[in-house]
């Protein structure tokens, strides 16, 4: 069916006066914008004096995290390194010494070089025992120290507690019979 | 022999002093585009980031020096000397602080070569030769790319060299000399203490020399023939280290130089009304020249960085159909003028009407067309 007439609306350039056509009023206009510019307050962060404040739910380096008894709270169950799609988390478990669980990661390594920080391993932890931090600018010397393993994420986790920017709990733990929730 | 020494320390110096500025422009042109768009610009290197210049004068010493395999080696090495010979050799008759065309031999002149009588005709002739800097670089680099833009520069810097120098004719008769110094002595020398500056007498002929000038530079917004998005760089694409070095130096001392002459032909040199009149000390007058063409440089960089960029045929259409035009009006007006002996003060209002019309001509029906 073919368009009406009340359907159609024309439009064109806006039509130039004389004074556009000079071109120079529109070239002050420009210029005064411009300058206005020069003291009005500068955006830019100068960056290792001033961090940037960053959300609570930031993918940063990973850590492991304690209950209140201070032990591990990771049981071993693997799903975090089923789900990630790098392929960059080593477990082994074993018995674990404590009563109110079957296993502990006798062995949990993380290599932070293959990792792409995409968060699923923190997406499904039962037990709310991995977590992504705020920390992004993470540096090292050699491939091997990259490799963090379980003490190296632990003390992660006790540098960054204090740092307030904990990702928001899901309370997982409590519904999942893992350890108790924090 | 005492004049060859105070010319060959004037030499010295205003060498030193060029280049040193024109490095020092880079850093100023980086803080002032910063500010502009409301960030920092350089300010980790030294206080305020004041050593960037240093910085960058070593990192483009210790950079590798290549040169394309199958392009013409000498001629690749010698388009960036041609650039920045022409533009230090240009400066020569540039006077840049006061001087006196009715004393040449008692008192020190501040010009490297006083009493030159055709100044400004060797000064737009070197200029000219700068040409064969673009062309010869674009074309040894074996880079089409580089080949279009050293073309289409050699095409802009020549199209705009016409209402240049048209422009300037009008100051030139006015004045009756082509030497730079009685140009100036001319905008002083009429009444005591205020003096008549030619922008008040010509100020089209300064709006056409403004525009061709920023033409000549490769400045924004003619600056199409370097545009990094157009043309991947232009003519010095293939260039790097201490070659690409000269090419910008020449680039900057090419804008410093603009920069002088405007001052020189229009706003009266280094005189300003009851503060440097003609029987202030000569530091005073120095210092009131340098004001002045550093008011202009941050004038450039101002325009530079708010300006878009011209595509090539506006910019060509620009200097044929509507510069040259308007110049040549601007000449036939002062011919009048001067041969029935009217009053000068005439001239702004005939060329500012000229220049109203021009656009009102623009907006006739018939004219709708014509894209500019």
């Amino acid at each position: 069916m073919p368009i009406t007439e009340t359907d159609v609306r024309w439009v064109s350039p806006p039509k130039m006066g004389l004074l556009e056509k000079l071109y120079l009023p529109a070239i002050a206009q420009g210029i005064q914008t411009t300058v206005k510019y020069v003291f009005q307050p500068k955006v830019t962060q100068q960056f290792p004096e001033e961090r940037p404040d960053l959300p609570a739910n930031y993918r940063g380096v990973h850590r492991l995290n304690r209950d209140e008894q201070g032990r591990v709270k990771c049981v071993a169950c693997y799903m975090c390194s089923t789900a990630c799609p790098a392929h960059c988390i080593d477990i082994v478990a074993a018995p674990s010494p404590w009563p109110d669980r079957e296993k502990y990661p006798e062995v949990f390594v993380i290599d932070e070089l293959r990792c792409i920080y995409c968060g699923m391993c923190e997406q499904a932890c039962p037990c709310d025992a991995i977590e992504l931090t705020s920390l992004f600018d993470l540096t090292g010397l050699s491939r091997e120290e990259m490799m963090f393993d379980k003490e190296k994420l632990l003390s992660v986790f006790d540098q960054t507690v204090p740092l307030g920017k904990d990702p928001v709990r899901t309370k997982a733990g409590k519904l999942s019979g893992c350890s108790e929730p924090m | 022999m005492n004049d060859l020494w105070y010319t060959v320390l004037t030499i010295l110096i205003v060498f030193g002093a060029l280049q040193g500025i024109a490095g020092f422009l880079v850093y100023v042109e980086r803080k002032v585009c910063a500010f502009m768009q409301q960030r920092l610009g350089p300010n980790r290197v030294g206080p305020a980031g004041l050593l960037q210049v240093l910085a960058d004068g070593i990192k483009f010493f210790l950079k590798e020096e290549t040169l394309p395999s199958r392009g013409d080696k000498f001629i690749f090495l010698l388009a960036p000397c041609i650039a920045f010979a022409t533009a230090m050799l240009a400066f020569s008759v540039v006077p840049f602080g006061p001087t006196d065309p009715t004393a040449y031999e008692s008192s020190y002149q501040f010009v490297i070569a006083p009493n030159v009588d055709i100044g400004i005709l060797l000064l737009f002739a070197i200029s000219s030769l700068a040409v064969y800097g673009i062309i010869l670089g674009g074309w040894a680099s074996n880079n089409k790319y580089s080949m279009l833009g050293g073309l289409r520069s050699s095409a802009q810097v020549i199209s705009y060299e016409i209402p240049m120098v048209l422009s300037i004719l009008g100051i030139v008769l006015m004045t009756g000399s082509l030497n730079l110094e009685r140009i100036i002595w001319q905008q002083t020398h009429v009444s005591a203490t205020t003096g008549t500056w030619n922008i008040f007498l010509q100020p089209l002929a300064f709006l056409l020399f403004m525009i061709s000038s920023f033409a000549e530079c490769n400045r924004l917004p003619f600056d199409l023939p370097e545009s990094e998005q157009e043309l991947i760089g232009g003519y010095h694409t293939e260039y790097n280290a201490m070659k690409l070095a000269f090419f910008f130096i020449g680039e900057y001392v090419n804008m410093i130089i603009s920069c002088f002459l405007m001052v020189i032909l229009f706003f009266g040199g280094w005189h300003l009304p009851w503060i440097a009149a003609e029987d202030s000390p000569w530091i005073l007058k120095l210092i009131v020249f340098a004001g002045k063409v550093t008011a202009f440089i941050l004038f450039y960089m101002v325009i530079r960085w708010t300006l878009p960029r011209f595509r090539f045929d506006q910019l060509m259409s620009l200097a044929w159909k509507v510069l040259i035009p308007l110049a040549l009006v601007n000449l036939v007006c002062v011919m009048v003028v001067k041969e029935l002996a009217w009053s000068l003060w005439l001239l702004p209002l005939v060329t500012i009407a000229a220049l109203i019309g021009t656009a009102g001509l623009a907006l006739l029906p018939e004219n709708k067309e014509v894209t500019v």
